[in-house]
């Protein structure tokens, strides 16, 4: 009974009891919901992020090896590319074959050209010392010819160099002919060329050979005009005299005698070459050249030119000359009037 | 009277010291006096007479004291340590032209023996005197000034520097613009001697502007200038890179070559040592050179030649075919190798063969090519002839063994190679059977060559050490034949068939 008493007072609680539980379920119901949802979603939320990034992993893998592969036989290909590429660079630039033997082609021909120059200039040389030596020669032989000048032949006795027997003259005889007898006074100058001048320590000019060719004649314009052959003109102004039998006949005609006569009167009497002309104005503008004797340092001295005789006459007393007071000397009151004025010309 | 009695006596005494200065100087002339002279005490007696009134007697005293102080180096010792320098150095300033030339003379004779002599030169204060007598206007002075020089710049390169300090070379590039021919001369010889020591003397040359000037002097007629001139440009030139590009760059190519067909020898050695010094520095010049027909001229030159004059030109054609096979080549199409190979065979000299051994090692070694064309020469036999040979001397042996070495590992043309096979020591014969186990395995004619004429027999004779190049080479050889081959040419076959036959039972 009492615990029928007690369940019943506890009856009335219960209802509150019984309500406020339900309440406060109610209550936090929402919140619970809420807690549960959230967390379930976020643990579906891991696990499917889990699953993508394996499935991601797996992915990454294979397209992975699957690039390299393609890029593989990409590559195998590029590299058959540039072999042949390399491989024909090289030939053509770097390592040129043909090239190669075009430029050794080149070598040989310039070499030809070289030694052919080269040859050339040797030859030049050659000739050029033969020359030298030649004409030293024939300068000796000139020089002992005009020394030897004694040894010529004349029309009595022949000389060494020309002997009865022989068919014609020596050539020693031909050139003892030809040159003129060497003079003893004046010292044969030897020029300091003819000899090696290359030891001369003061020698002024090397020796230079010119072996260019002399230039070709300008083309000189003919001046216009219908004129006659330079030949023909020439023949006529130089025809030789034909002189007529009667002149021609003497050995030494009338007429060549004559010249030799006016010549011979030339030669003798002829002083000097200015012919002596009168006083005129002939030589009035005739510049005089002064004598070394006459020329002072600073021209010419006016004493010998300009005046013969000391005349100064600003100091003069006075203007007229002197009186004379005793008979003069009839010769000397010619004096300074006989010919001109104190010997200036007039 | 008593005075000119007085001066009759100095008149007499005069006369006497005139005639005794000139009596010596007149024997000095002839070496057979000089001993007796220098008993009698010659020099102490000279030594007065330097500093006579009468100038005269100045100028032969000195000109005496030059001619015994050049005839050795005892004498000049005498003269140095006669304290007659300092007198003739402190004259040499106010005297004229004839004394002057006396005075240098003398410098030039003492400076000439050793390098002490030119040493005590220097350090009496000549080197200034000399170079104000490079000043003077007469040609003579110069010329003997500038000789003085010379010697003295010539030992070593502190005299050089010394010379070059006391402000010669400016002088000297006047000089050689003088129109003498004697004084160019000098002029050039000088900045040769200068420039040959060091490459900064020659940089001081440079830089007074003589590399124009020689140049020039190159087309001069002269044959004694054009010894000079060459040899100054090559002492430049032979420095560095940098120098021998200036030389290249004054246009000397190719009026150079006209040189090299000069009538005088030295005129074609000098201009062959020019263009060596110039090809040796880098591939660039000798390409220049080779471009500019240089190495055709320089073969000619090679063939006209004998003797040392031949000498700088072999030893151009190798620097040039050192540098590449490119240019190696070029020597070759030049027609090179024939007058190398006449060199190494006309030639008695050492040095020569040796150069003309290691020019043609320089040309062979770069490609099969180029070993051939050395080898169609016929030239290995030679070379080997001389590697063996006892009297050769060390550097001959060496650089034909190494040139044989070179060519030996390029050399594929086996014709050449056989006759080597016969007597060849066996460091060589190494090589040699190397370079045929190459080429046999791929060539069925050249096999059957090898065995006709002998060469797998004496194959067989070599012994090696087992395991050593040697034998390896062997066995590549014997595998390229049938094993029979081998065994029949094997050394003591024919007894071991002997052998056989002995040891055969009958079958009846």
């Amino acid at each position: 009974m009492a615990a029928l008493a007690r369940l019943q007072a506890r009856l009335s609680g219960l209802r509150e009891e019984y309500f406020r539980r339900n309440r406060s379920v109610d209550e936090y119901r929402k919140i619970e919901y809420k807690a549960a949802v959230k967390i379930q979603s976020w643990f579906r939320g891991c696990r499917v992020r889990a699953y993508l990034r394996y499935l991601r992993k797996m992915t990454i893998v294979i397209q992975k090896w699957w690039r390299g592969y393609r890029s593989r036989r990409y590559f195998r290909k590029m590299v058959k590319i540039q072999k042949r590429w390399r491989g024909y660079y090289v030939r053509k630039y770097i390592h040129n074959y043909y090239a190669l033997k075009k430029y050794l082609e080149a070598i040989s021909v310039n070499n030809e050209i070289i030694r052919s120059e080269l040859q050339k200039y040797t030859e030049m040389k050659e000739n050029e010392e033969k020359r030298k030596d030649l004409e030293k020669k024939e300068k000796e032989k000139q020089y002992q010819a005009r020394k030897m000048h004694y040894l010529l032949s004349t029309e009595q006795i022949a000389g060494i160099y020309n002997s009865p027997f022989r068919k014609s003259p020596d050539p020693m005889e031909l050139l003892l002919r030809k040159s003129k007898p060497l003079s003893h006074r004046r010292q044969q100058k030897k020029s300091p060329f003819a000899c090696e001048l290359h030891d001369w320590p003061t020698c002024k000019r090397p020796p230079s050979f010119s072996t260019a060719q002399p230039l070709p004649c300008i083309g000189r314009q003919k001046p216009q005009g219908p004129f006659r052959d330079p030949a023909e003109v020439l023949r006529q102004r130089y025809k030789p005299l034909e002189p007529t039998l009667r002149v021609a006949a003497s050995i030494s005609s009338p007429l060549e005698k004559a010249r030799e006569e006016m010549k011979r009167e030339e030669w003798r009497n002829r002083v000097h070459d200015n012919e002596f002309l009168p006083f005129s104005s002939y030589h009035k503008n005739e510049k005089y050249d002064p004598s070394i004797h006459r020329s002072g340092k600073y021209g010419q001295e006016a004493y010998g030119i300009k005046h013969f005789r000391e005349v100064q006459p600003k100091k003069w007393v006075t203007d007229k000359d002197f009186r004379t007071v005793l008979p003069s000397i009839v010769l000397f009151e010619k004096f300074g009037k006989t010919y001109s004025r104190t010997g200036q010309i007039v | 009277m008593s005075q000119r009695q007085v001066l009759q006596v100095f008149e007499q005494y005069q006369r006497a010291r005139t005639q005794f200065a000139q009596a010596v100087a007149e024997l000095a002339s002839r070496p057979q006096n000089i001993e007796t002279l220098q008993n009698a005490g010659v020099i102490s007696l000279l030594r007065p007479l330097l500093l006579d009134v009468v100038p005269t007697v100045q100028q032969t005293a000195a000109l005496a004291l030059g001619r015994l102080a050049n005839y050795n180096d005892d004498l000049a010792e005498a003269v140095v340590k006669g304290d007659i320098l300092p007198q003739l150095v402190c004259s040499l300033s106010e005297q004229n032209r004839f004394y002057k030339k006396a005075a240098a003379f003398v410098l030039r004779a003492v400076a000439k023996h050793s390098p002490q002599l030119a040493q005590a030169i220097v350090q009496c204060g000549a080197l200034e005197m000399l170079v104000i007598c490079l000043e003077d206007f007469d040609p003579g002075v110069k010329e003997a000034a500038s000789w003085a020089l010379e010697y003295i710049a010539r030992h070593n390169s502190e005299l050089s520097q010394a010379v070059v300090d006391a402000g010669a070379v400016p002088l000297l590039v006047l000089c050689i613009q003088e129109p003498e021919i004697a004084l160019k001369r000098i002029a050039a010889s000088t900045l040769s001697d200068i420039s040959k020591h060091s490459p900064e003397l020659a940089q001081t040359v440079v830089d007074a502007g003589a590399i124009a000037h020689l140049a020039q002097m190159i087309l001069n007629p002269d044959a004694k200038l054009k010894r000079q001139v060459l040899s100054a440009l090559s002492q430049i030139a032979k420095h560095s890179v940098d120098l021998a590009e200036l030389v290249v760059e004054a246009e000397i190519f190719p009026v150079v070559l006209t040189c090299l067909k000069d009538s005088d020898e030295y005129v074609k050695k000098n201009g062959a040592t020019l263009i060596r010094e110039i090809a040796k520095h880098t591939p660039e010049l000798s390409q220049l050179i080779v471009n500019a027909g240089g190495v055709a001229a320089v073969i000619d030159c090679i063939g006209s030649c004998r003797g040392t004059v031949r000498l700088p030109g072999i030893m151009m054609l190798g620097y040039v075919a050192a540098h590449s096979e490119n240019l190696s080549m070029a020597v070759i199409v030049s027609k090179g190798i024939p007058p190398l190979c006449a060199c190494l065979l006309e030639e008695q000299e050492d040095h020569i063969k040796a150069a003309a051994a290691w020019a043609l090692g320089q040309v062979g070694r770069h490609t099969p090519a180029h070993a051939r064309a050395v080898a169609v020469a016929n030239v290995l036999p030679t070379l080997l002839a001389m590697y063996v040979d006892t009297r050769s001397s060390e550097d001959l042996q060496m650089k034909t063994k190494k040139a044989l070495k070179n060519i030996l590992q390029k050399c594929t043309y086996l014709p050449a190679l056989e006759p080597l096979l016969h007597d060849a020591p066996p460091n060589i014969m190494k090589h040699i059977v190397g370079q045929f186990s190459k080429v046999l395995p791929h060539d069925s004619k050249a096999r059957r060559l090898f065995v006709t004429t002998g060469g797998l027999k004496k194959v067989q004779e070599i012994k090696a050490e087992p395991g050593s190049l040697l034998q390896e080479y062997i066995n590549t050889i014997n595998n390229c034949y049938p094993e029979e081959i081998v065994r029949y040419y094997s050394p003591g076959y024919s007894e071991m068939l002997l052998e056989r036959v002995e040891n055969y039972h009958p079958v009846l």
